[in-house]
């Protein structure tokens, strides 16, 4: 038998994904796809799509299954060997709390959006994008899960992610950020999670993320960690050839584009202070800053890749010079939030010791003694005195980014920022312009914003005291306050054979 | 400007309307200079309710875990209502000293600035 | 820094290690970073694997699409072929 010539990598792209389209014959594009054109975005050939990658379905399914079956051998190792108890401390747990909680269901949301997408684009190369995406997202949440499990085994706050994703205070940022691009049209959806999320921000998730997982000995999460990122790295690029696709179909795409870049940069910074809080203070031993991170990822990195588009005419993000402002003040002020609502969070807070004290002045040289120091030595004294602070009054959310209204001037970081705006009669509330600015351009939108402090007095969420409100949560008692008193410590002590004291040192 | 959507005539609920919360409304109140409380509170309260009975009933229970709290002099504390300067009327309702629903109050208290004038 | 700069980043495995040496020996103007886990390596303007190189390491066939089993990261734009890997930016 003669043997076919073998395909070069291209022609094996064109028959494997492009040729696997077909011809309608009795019903017309519209109808077919309906929502491929009432956002503006004008595409006149689908054909010109470009899959840098050139990844097809039958190479798709190779690479993946093995990524599937390393990762699997290492969870087995894992649980089998009691690997939980070489993590650095059980405040590193915490960590995961919020990123399962927070992360987990936005690769759900993601897996969900993405099969939207891929339904409906009118081109083959994106639908193929499309769903090799969403199987990623979906891979995403179900290894997300099945690691995070093993520590469920001996650990508070992991036990119900999908249930408090759906109704608890502070996860309604992640859930709002999700909700606004899922309920958008597809080329909005893709802007926001291809290219901001993914794109310009996702290394910020995962690079520190998953590099602090290894160097706080969390082998499980490092590897589903990485296996997830090998995913990601294609979905960035993804990210990228959409943008410059929509660009070069249509001059009418550029201000369109650019709107969706600036909204999703901010709500996705935003968001990605939760991160930025968790590299700061909540990783044991730890990598780098916040700080560091967003000059490595976004000044120096997002600055290069937005001089790749400036041919096109788009700028940096509007506003991003105030989240350079902001950089040596975001993740004290977080910390500072929710340790002060930790009473109502499925985490635990604490107060730094020492010598992570000394490691945040050092990263943090303008502002950090200053101002930040001295008050996490305050709130150190009173827990010690058995006057453990907790803010009794519910947060003012911002309206967009649903974050408690903390955010500070720069210049003035004793000073918090108030905006506001009035739409139909009623005033709207916002932690910054941009936010503000996002609202007045989608207002019939934004104002149907599921606040959950509001929601608790129009009496949706369980009865109006706070542990009516921590039950319709989920949240049992050991979930959430400080750390010290925690379950979660006394057990990693009695497990480790350690006192108290010498936790404490 | 207006949201592009894929049907004509796009609206939906305003979530936070006053009829939604029971005969209350929300009012935001905030300490200026005391980051410990880290943003203003939300509090339920009925628009007749005397801005006395706020000053009574509603700040102490937000913010008396300050040590600042029990040197405030009330007859210096000064006011904003949405951004402007505002000398309330104690004895007369929210409603009547024009704090409507989701309006901002926020409370200033000079020479109190915070745990060693900090502004924390 | 005035030179646009691509990068890439490698987890720290075995499978990974013929990627790194390929990468060094072919772009002598790359620079490495260590993570915990995880390596970040950035060059100026252009950084390919190839696949020859790769090959002469591990002994046997390789294909450059096996890069997705290692890839934690990268910046720039892709250009790819079946005898090499490579991030771009002019």
């Amino acid at each position: 038998m003669e043997q076919a010539k073998k395909m070069n990598m291209k022609e094996k792209y064109n028959t494997m994904t492009g040729d696997l389209a077909w011809d309608f014959s009795y019903k017309t594009e519209a109808e077919i796809f309906p929502l491929s054109d009432f956002e503006g975005i004008k595409i006149e050939d689908w054909s010109k799509w470009q899959d840098p990658f050139r990844l097809t379905m039958d190479a798709y399914w190779k690479y993946q299954g093995e990524k599937e079956r390393k990762l699997y051998a290492v969870i087995d190792a894992f649980g089998q060997n009691n690997a939980h108890l070489g993590v650095t401390d059980a405040r590193y747990i915490n960590a995961l709390k919020i990123f399962l909680t927070a992360v987990t269901p936005l690769e759900y949301g993601a897996h969900r959006g993405f099969a939207m997408t891929g339904r409906a684009f009118p081109g083959v190369g994106a639908q193929v994008a499309s769903q090799m995406q969403s199987i990623d997202e979906l891979r995403h949440a179900q290894t997300q899960l099945h690691t995070i499990s093993q520590y469920n085994k001996y650990f508070d706050g992991l036990h119900d992610p999908f249930h408090m994703f759906d109704r608890t205070w502070y996860l309604s940022v992640p859930k709002s950020y999700f909700e606004d691009a899922l309920s958008a049209g597809p080329f909005e959806f893709i802007t926001a999670i291809s290219f901001s999320f993914e794109y310009v921000l996702t290394n910020l998730l995962f690079m520190p993320f998953m590099s602090g997982a290894a160097y706080n000995g969390d082998m499980a999460t490092v590897n589903f960690g990485f296996s997830a990122q090998s995913d990601e790295s294609r979905h960035m690029t993804l990210g990228l050839e959409v943008i410059k696709f929509m660009l070069e179909q249509h001059p009418d795409n550029l201000p369109i584009i650019q709107r969706w870049i600036d909204k999703y940069f901010w709500r996705g910074y935003r968001l990605l202070g939760i991160v930025g809080m968790m590299m700061d203070y909540m990783l044991p031993k730890r990598v780098m800053s916040w700080k560091e991170g967003w000059e490595m990822y976004f000044e120096q990195n997002g600055k290069m890749l937005f001089d790749d588009l400036a041919r096109y005419g788009i700028t940096m993000p509007k506003f991003w010079e105030q989240s350079v402002e902001e950089k040596e003040h975001l993740t004290h002020q977080l910390w500072l939030t929710f340790y002060s609502y930790g009473h109502a969070a499925a985490f635990h807070t604490w107060i730094p010791d020492d010598s992570e004290l000394d490691w945040l002045s050092e990263k943090y040289p303008v502002t950090f003694d200053k101002y930040y120091r001295p008050r996490l030595v305050y709130l150190r004294e009173q827990e010690k005195a058995g006057k453990r602070f907790y803010n009794p009054s519910l947060p003012q959310l911002c309206q967009t980014c649903q974050i408690p209204m903390v955010y500070t001037d720069p210049k003035n970081p004793t000073k918090r920022v108030y905006r506001e705006t009035t739409y139909k009669g009623d005033k709207f509330h916002f932690c910054s312009d941009a936010c503000k600015e996002i609202f007045e351009h989608e207002p019939e939108k934004m104002s149907q914003a599921w606040l959950p402090p509001h929601q608790i007095f129009q009496g949706n969420c369980g009865g109006a005291t706070i542990p009516d409100v921590l039950k319709y949560y989920h949240f049992t008692e050991n979930d959430g306050g400080e750390f010290l008193h925690s379950r979660d410590n006394a057990n990693w002590n009695m497990w480790k054979g350690l006192t108290p004291d010498e936790e404490a040192a | 400007m207006a949201v592009k959507a894929a049907y004509e005539n796009y609206s939906g609920p305003n979530r936070d309307a006053v009829e939604n919360f029971h005969g209350n409304q929300l009012v935001y109140i905030g300490w200026d200079e005391h980051m410990m409380f880290p943003c203003a509170g939300v509090f339920p309260l009925p628009p007749q309710m005397p801005f006395g009975a706020v000053i009574k009933e509603v700040v102490p229970a937000a913010f008396s875990l300050h040590p600042d709290f029990a040197n405030i002099d009330w007859g210096k504390v000064e006011w904003l209502l949405d951004g402007k300067s505002f000398n309330p009327t104690l004895d007369k309702s929210l409603e009547d000293n024009g704090v409507h629903h989701k309006s901002l109050i926020r409370m200033i208290t000079p020479g109190l600035n915070g745990i060693n004038n900090s502004g924390f | 820094m005035s030179e646009k700069m691509v990068f890439l980043a490698l987890q720290d495995n075995e499978d990974a290690r013929p990627i790194r040496e390929a990468i060094e020996a072919d772009n002598p103007l790359a620079v490495i970073t260590q993570f915990p886990g995880v390596y970040k390596i950035d060059a100026p303007g252009r950084l390919v694997i190839n696949r020859e190189s790769v090959e002469e390491r591990i002994g046997r066939a390789w294909n450059p699409q096996d890069i997705h089993l290692s890839l934690v990261t990268l910046s720039g734009n892709i250009d790819e072929t079946e005898d090499y890997f490579a991030l771009e930016r002019t």
